[in-house]
């Protein structure tokens, strides 16, 4: 056998089955891949001892016949899912020390069909970033390279750790996280299939929360395949979570069948930014080229409040963090700072000032002034009711197409510091990704070609919610069409 | 209308007065956890991760406190909202693990309604329910049990509390004291709170204004969570004196928080703890709208007891019961249950109908009983004397086998020994005589005793009949039937 | 619209309990300017008559029942307390 790490999901699945391969062979591989790539500081906590457990179940179940399309698969888990006993801290100091007493429904959904846990992914502190810039534990490194430099660039983010784990063959797949891109953004710079399902069709459940109403698991793996066979295995309603739905979950990895002819794929005019690079423009024309090819039909839509999307985020998404975030206090768990002869609220000013990082302080202070009396209207109630508008023009707009086709960023993987001084900068790496979790709705980004440079680039595909098996079909139909078989070298090994 | 005012330098003052009572919702879990609610465990045992706000935990709601919401806001006669929203109200103290409390601001479950106040001079008042909400209680903070630490158990964390906010129609201390006591019994009666303000399972803000009467309404003050009645009543009466001493000082009231001191008999500002608060209220993202349709809030109307007020006026109309009578009785659920299984049972005792013996029945039971539980300081749930045993002693009047008098001695040991009437009066040889040719036996020898008194009588003394009842009545320790001892005496007397 | 100074600043990060050094609260009130004057393009937008969105999941608000199935389980409520005595959390000293 040769590098078990550049396996495939189902590929190993299926090697696994005909008891050509064990799950204690894999996770050793993968376990050996996880301490080779520490360079790329995308493990913050590795579990081998937990991972090999886990495979020798995996094996044993294997033998019974009661293998689950997980089973026996080497994953990393993104720092925000609780893990009973390991390191839980959303890349934050705030956490510092923190293990939880309990497991998130998503991961232990994983446990159940007998998925392997290598560690802990990096993020941005509590999911706030597009870089990976901001978690307490440093910045995680792209595996790819532009062409002919030794130069390093952000993975994208929040879920930096996890697309870097997966590009990077130290894990066949990862959970991740979508607050406002932070599933789809980060897939489309490392070249990795991401998914964010409709909101309510993972449990949040044991989930450390940035904004509630956005928030939702999807998994990162090396293709579509993978992903649907992943995210089928997290999914699921949870009676713990209230915004948890009770719905069937289907096979999704079913719903590949490359036959997209007579979909109708929505172009949304919105999305065509002034000063957005030639080559995304490029990619995404290419995009619609195949899906003509494939015979679906491809139609202009309009999405008229798309240039409000971006705004309306940034006063949601932090004001439900300033109270998300409230309970980092000092007194049950995690950071305390008291100064000297200090009070209570000393000791709530000093634990969260050396607690959260640049960027979370300024999300809970936005937050908070947004919610604030006198604001509240102007600013929170306002953007609610925009969020409404988004919500209906996604609506009509669905009652024309099957499907909405898009770039996934406005550019490539950028250079570390390049954006980290300028929120503003940063914020807009999100453009095309933000509208949707607004609305509630599954997308994933696609590996669909690479930059001049040689960096990957994505196209995200949106669906109507519960729909995530047109998101799928499609992905896949763009999948095989971008025939993207580019990889990084392995320079951190 | 009250005529209670502060009388000032001056002018007389009204007071003006509104309530928001923060009652404990009667479940088995929290609001929002699957934690028990009970009272008085070891710290932090009653606590789940979602109470300790462990991240990544999410609030799932207790069907039943929203139960019992509506059945609250039906018994106050108020709007119920089929759909309401939970919003966060963001500060941060110690007992406080979420960083926010979750309770309903824009859209409460409950309505306006109404209260209807029985006033000590016998009248009523009806006072407006603004709304109710559901919300979450806090943790306990305690500062007492270290020098350097407070000590915090969130066991009460999650709980659920009714907020029950009154309009500012209160114009006394008799009308917030007669507000809460009425509210209590509601809440006694549906079983949504058990009123118990000592455990803390009912408290009150009380908002107090002042005004010279016929103007607008003063600045207020609210005095936070005062623990009984009767302090509710003192910190009304404090604060108004207070607010009108600095008015016609030439001061203004600020809107502030306070706190009432009974030791002192003062309210103090609590000024330091409220700086900055800014509540932030939003809706919480956690949590989907509170919805219900028609039929939930049907069932719960046909769970609703009958109302004391309903109750009340059954008694009086029906069974001719009088105000005072009534209105004792419709106090507490549990003694109007006394009540209706004692006229039950003496009606079947004595084959009379309810009405003929019900006054006699409320009479024995707000006189002899209620008092004797008093000295013995017991609840009517805890009586010696069960209703059934209060009927049979109360029969054996009806038909003649004791007296009225004899039936007091007999109470007692009763309430003393928990026997029953019968056995007692069989005991003790207490059944009435009635036997005209015993009973003549008696007189014929008294008057042979008494040779002057006859002759004073016979002389026109008539009030010396009295003299010759009370000597057959001592003759036969009480025993005799007083209407034979009377109809056999006189024709005796008068020759 | 949004003017936000340095007392301001001071005020925010006091309702936040995050405490900012003196001198950082200018630059501070500076970066909040910069977003919220960049979010205020949301008021050119027309949204009489329009509902805040509550929820973007289309589903009623589930009921648990009454049973007590949580609790009693003081040690993992405690176990990653700073501080934990005889019980309870422990605080620095409030005064009232």
């Amino acid at each position: 056998m040769s590098d078990l790490t550049t396996l495939k999901i189902a590929e190993a699945r299926d090697l696994l089955r005909k008891g050509d391969l064990t799950a204690r062979e894999l996770t050793e591989a993968h376990i050996a891949a996880v301490d080779a790539a520490d360079s790329l500081n995308a493990y913050i906590e590795k579990t081998p001892e937990i991972a090999l457990g886990q495979a020798d179940a995996a094996d044993a179940r294997i033998k019974v016949g009661n293998a689950k399309g997980m089973t026996g698969i080497p994953i990393g888990i993104k720092d925000l899912f609780a893990t009973k006993g390991v390191h839980t801290q959303a890349c934050s100091h705030i956490l510092d020390g923190f293990k939880p007493e309990y497991e998130s429904t998503v991961t232990q959904n994983l446990w159940d069909d007998g998925a392997v846990m290598l560690g802990k992914l990096n993020m941005d502190e509590f999911a706030m970033g597009s870089s990976n810039e901001t978690s307490y534990y440093g910045p995680v490194k792209n595996p790819w390279r532009a062409k002919g430099s030794n130069s390093d660039f952000v993975p994208g983010g929040s879920s930096g750790g996890s697309v870097t784990s997966v590009a990077g063959y130290a894990a066949m797949g990862a959970t991740a996280s979508d607050t406002g891109g932070s599933i789809r953004q980060p897939a489309a710079f490392t070249g990795t299939f991401g998914m964010k399902p409709t909101y309510g069709r993972c449990s949040r459940f044991g989930m450390v929360a940035f904004a509630s109403s956005l928030d939702q698991a999807g998994p990162i793996t090396r293709d579509v395949r993978d992903g649907a066979i992943m995210l089928e295995s997290m999914s699921g309603f949870d009676p713990k979570d209230s915004t948890s739905v009770d719905v069937p979950v289907p096979n999704f990895e079913a719903a590949l069948t490359g036959d997209i002819r007579g979909m109708k794929i929505g172009i949304p005019q919105e999305y065509h930014l002034a000063g957005m690079p030639g080559e995304i423009e490029a990619l995404w024309h290419q995009g619609i080229e195949w899906m003509k090819a494939a015979g679906a039909e491809v139609v202009d839509i309009n999405l008229p409040h798309t240039k409000y999307a971006l705004p309306t985020y940034y006063i949601v998404a932090p004001a439900e963090a300033s109270s998300n975030l409230a309970r980092y206090d000092g007194v049950r768990y995690g950071l305390r700072n008291v100064p000297e002869n200090g009070g209570l609220t000393d000791m709530y000013e000093a634990t969260r000032a050396a607690g959260f990082g640049e960027e979370v302080k300024r999300r809970i202070m936005i937050g908070t002034y947004v919610l604030s009396a006198g604001y509240y209207d102007a600013y929170y109630l306002k953007a609610q009711k925009v969020r409404q508008l988004i919500y209906d023009d996604f609506k009509r707009a669905f009652e024309k197409v099957d499907a909405i086709l898009t770039p996934t960023a406005p550019s490539a993987a950028f250079a570390f510091g390049e954006k980290s001084d300028d929120p503003l900068a940063m914020y807009l790496n999100d453009v095309f990704t933000v509208p949707a979790s607004l609305a509630g709705l599954p997308g994933s980004s696609v590996p669909a070609g690479l930059s001049a440079d040689g960096l990957p680039l994505g196209l995200q595909v949106l669906g109507k919610a519960w729909d995530e098996e047109t998101v799928l079909k499609v992905s896949g139909v763009i999948e095989e069409a971008a025939a993207f078989t580019s990889q990084p070298d392995l320079w951190w090994r | 209308m009250s005529s209670y005012r502060i009388q000032g330098a001056t002018a007389d003052w009204e007071v003006v007065i509104g309530l928001e009572v923060h009652a404990q919702v009667i479940s088995n879990a929290k609001l929002f956890s699957g934690a028990s609610t009970e009272f008085g465990a070891e710290p932090n045992a009653q606590v789940s991760l979602v109470d300790a706000a462990m991240p990544g935990m999410l609030p799932t709601i207790n069907g039943e406190c929203v139960r019992q919401a509506v059945r609250t806001g039906l018994a106050l006669g108020a709007q119920i909202n089929k759909f309401s929203v939970f919003d966060r109200k963001n500060y941060f103290y110690a007992d406080l693990p979420q960083g926010y409390q979750i309770s309903q601001f824009k859209h409460p479950v409950v309505g306006e309604g109404t209260v209807t106040l029985d006033l000590e001079s016998g009248t009523t008042k009806e006072v407006g329910v603004e709304r109710i909400h559901l919300e979450q209680d806090a943790g306990k903070s305690m500062h007492d049990q270290h020098p350097q630490f407070t000590y915090v158990d969130l066991n009460r964390s999650g709980v659920a509390l009714m907020e029950i906010v009154s309009m500012p129609d209160m114009r006394s201390p008799d009308e917030a004291g007669a507000y809460l006591t009425k509210l209590r019994t509601i809440l006694r009666y549906i079983g949504s709170c058990d009123g118990n303000m000592e455990q803390g399972s009912m408290r009150a803000d009380v908002n107090v204004s002042v005004r010279k009467p016929g103007d607008a309404l003063g600045t207020r003050c609210e005095i936070k969570n005062v623990n009984s009645i009767r302090f509710v009543r003192q910190a009304i009466e404090v604060e108004a004196r207070r607010q009108v001493d600095i008015i016609e000082a030439g001061g203004t009231i600020d809107q502030e928080t306070r706190l009432f001191d009974p030791v002192k008999a003062e309210t103090r500002s609590m000024r330091s703890k409220e700086e900055a608060h800014d509540y932030r209220y939003f809706p919480d993202p956690d949590l989907l709208p509170l919805e219900f349709d028609d039929a939930f809030i049907e069932a719960a109307r046909e769970s609703l007891p009958e109302l004391p007020d309903d109750k009340k006026a059954r008694f009086m109309e029906a069974l001719g019961l009088n105000d005072y009578n009534a209105s004792v009785l419709v106090a507490e659920n549990e003694s109007s249950d006394y009540f209706e299984t004692l006229v039950a049972a003496l009606a079947k005792a004595t084959g009379k109908s309810p009405t003929d013996i019900a006054v006699k029945a409320s009479n024995w039971l707000t006189g002899d009983l209620f008092g004797a539980l008093n000295k013995a300081s017991k609840p009517i749930t805890e009586s010696p004397v069960s209703a059934e045993q209060g009927a049979d002693l109360l029969a054996l009047v009806e038909d003649g086998t004791i007296s009225g008098r004899i039936a007091k001695d007999v109470f007692e040991i009763m309430f003393e020994t928990g026997k029953d009437a019968g056995t007692i009066v069989e005991e003790k040889g207490l059944k009435q005589v009635s036997d005209t040719g015993e009973i003549e036996k008696i007189i014929d020898e008294i008057i042979a005793a008494n040779p002057g008194q006859l002759e004073q009588y016979r002389a026109g003394k008539d009030k010396l009949l009295g003299f010759f009842v009370g000597q057959v009545m001592k003759a036969t320790q009480g025993k005799a039937n007083p209407g034979v001892v009377n109809k056999l005496l006189k024709p005796k007397l008068d020759g | 619209m949004s003017n936000i100074d340095k007392a301001t600043v001071a005020k925010i990060a006091r309702l936040a309990r995050i405490k900012i050094d003196e001198e950082k609260l200018e630059p501070m009130a500076g970066e909040l300017n910069n977003i919220l004057g960049w979010v205020e393009q949301l008021a050119e937008v027309n949204t009489d008559n329009i509902e805040p969105m509550s929820s973007v999941v289309d589903a009623k608000l589930r009921w648990r029942e009454d049973t007590v199935n949580d609790g009693d389980k003081a040690d993992s409520v405690l176990k990653n307390a700073p501080n934990a005595e005889f019980g309870f959390y422990a605080v620095p000293k409030v005064i009232e």
